[in-house]
């Protein structure tokens, strides 16, 4: 996939000079909401960092389109005024269209700085308590997903 | 509520002819009536309040939650994904709730669905969200509803709910091709107009003809990603439907409290007149009797 990136990236530099009309391409459309609050709304940004179950990776404009699940952990958004606003998501979907749309839908996101490290950790050991008192497939399989969000909320605090 | 104080109306004019003969009874009678109204007066007034703070919260809420719902339509609609021909199964979900006294919310909702019914009434399943949709709809459809739920509309909508929504229909043995959300999108505080959402199987999705374009995909994450955004379409129109109901509310009861005061003016008009014809008459009898003497 970087193959591709970089060679789009090539392609559309050295077709800057001849085709100016092209400029949406260097353009993402980037929004960001979820059932709390919303970050971004179709707003410009350079680049966009998520975590997702096939692997973590980076969305530049002009990303080739795709789907993807997020999983629990920090998505890092490059503003174009140079600022890193990292902000921490439980699960959601990311999607990225053809005409350099990117929708990040999340189910909870907060800023990582107002994530409190104790407070994390007594997450991750009440969830840790709770798989090992789990008596049914169910509940070991919520148990391990609490995990998961609890190991993710306190590697995204410290 | 306000169709039985249009039936009133004409029953009190009627009142109004008769207590001249009769006197003290319909006296009574009428009081009796003016002190009830001017109670209902007072819930509705106190309803309207209720309503238009839970509106104000509704309506802040709704804001931040109109991207999700537009963020989530976006993929549909740029991957220009189709409902499957030759597969009729369909399903149909009514987002309402569990209260009425709020116009024409739930009703809307529910003859936008009976007018589906009433073309296809053997390929189409219902999913009732709400108890106003399920008792609307059981008269005529009840063997079409797959599902229903309450306590919506107590307390406004949260993730959470939706999502158990979302895992309650996918986890029902109905396997539809395609499906509909149909709510009511909040305009303005006295518009609301009727909608629907549209809801893709992963079978619609993976034929849909520009699906290609998009790189990695495998079943998988297209599955889980249409489980997600099934939530957070029903979590949308959850708030919307939320939303036109606390503003639909205010203004039904700012009506009611209209009517009241009409009602009550009316009212207090023939109970003086009564009251003074009966003074007249009693006066009439005494000084008829004296002179009688």
């Amino acid at each position: 996939m970087a193959a591709v990136r970089s060679l789009s990236k090539f392609f559309s530099l050295r077709s800057f000079s001849t085709t100016t009309k092209r400029a949406y391409a260097d353009q993402m459309s980037f929004t960001f909401a979820a059932g709390n609050q919303v970050y971004y709304e179709a707003k410009s940004v350079k680049q966009v960092d998520v975590p997702s179950f096939s692997g973590s990776f980076g969305i530049l404009p002009a990303h080739v389109p795709t789907l993807a699940v997020l999983k629990p952990g920090v998505v890092s958004v490059y503003e174009d005024s140079g600022n890193v606003n990292k902000i921490f998501v439980s699960s959601g979907t990311v999607t990225i269209n053809d005409d350099s749309s990117v929708q990040i839908l999340a189910e909870e996101a907060h800023p990582v700085a107002n994530i409190d490290v104790g407070t994390a950790r007594d997450i991750l050991s009440k969830a840790q308590s709770e798989l090992s008192s789990a008596t049914n497939d169910q509940a070991r399989a919520e148990a391990e997903i609490a995990i998961e969000v609890g190991e993710a909320l306190v590697k995204a605090a410290e | 509520m306000f169709g039985r104080f249009g039936n009133l109306a004409p029953v009190l004019a009627q009142n109004g002819q008769q207590q001249q003969q009769r006197g003290m009874a319909t006296l009574k009678h009428i009081s009796m009536r003016l002190k009830s109204v001017k109670n209902i007066q007072k819930i509705t007034q106190s309803m309207k309040m209720v309503s238009a703070a839970k509106y104000a919260r509704a309506e802040r809420e709704l804001r931040a939650v109109r991207p999700i719902g537009d963020g989530t339509k976006q993929f549909y609609e740029k991957a220009e994904v189709t409902p499957i021909a030759d597969v009729p199964a369909k399903l149909v979900i009514a987002i309402t709730s569990d209260r009425g006294l709020c116009g024409a919310v739930h009703t809307s909702v529910a003859r936008h669905i009976r007018n589906e019914l009433a073309i296809d009434d053997q390929n189409t399943k219902v999913v009732c969200v709400g108890d106003k949709s399920r008792l609307i709809l059981q008269r005529l459809y009840g063997k079409n509803i797959i599902m229903a739920c309450n306590e919506i509309g107590r307390l406004p909508p949260t993730f959470i709910d939706a999502s158990k929504l979302a895992d309650a229909i996918l986890k029902s043995d109905y396997k539809f091709n395609s499906g509909e959300i149909v709510f009511n999108r909040f305009k303005s505080v006295v518009s609301y107009n009727t909608q629907t959402l549209p809801v893709f199987s992963l079978a619609s999705v993976t034929a849909a003809p520009k699906l290609s374009i998009y790189d990695s995909l495998d079943d998988e994450v297209v599955q889980s990603y249409l489980e997600f955004s099934l939530a957070s379409l029903l979590f949308y129109s959850m708030k919307e439907g939320a939303c036109s109901e606390q503003s639909s509310r205010m203004t039904a009861m700012d009506n009611a409290s209209k009517n009241a005061g009409e009602m009550i003016d009316k009212l207090t008009l023939t109970f003086n007149r009564t009251r003074q014809a009966v003074i007249t008459r009693e006066l009439i009898e005494i000084i008829s009797g004296a002179s009688a003497l």
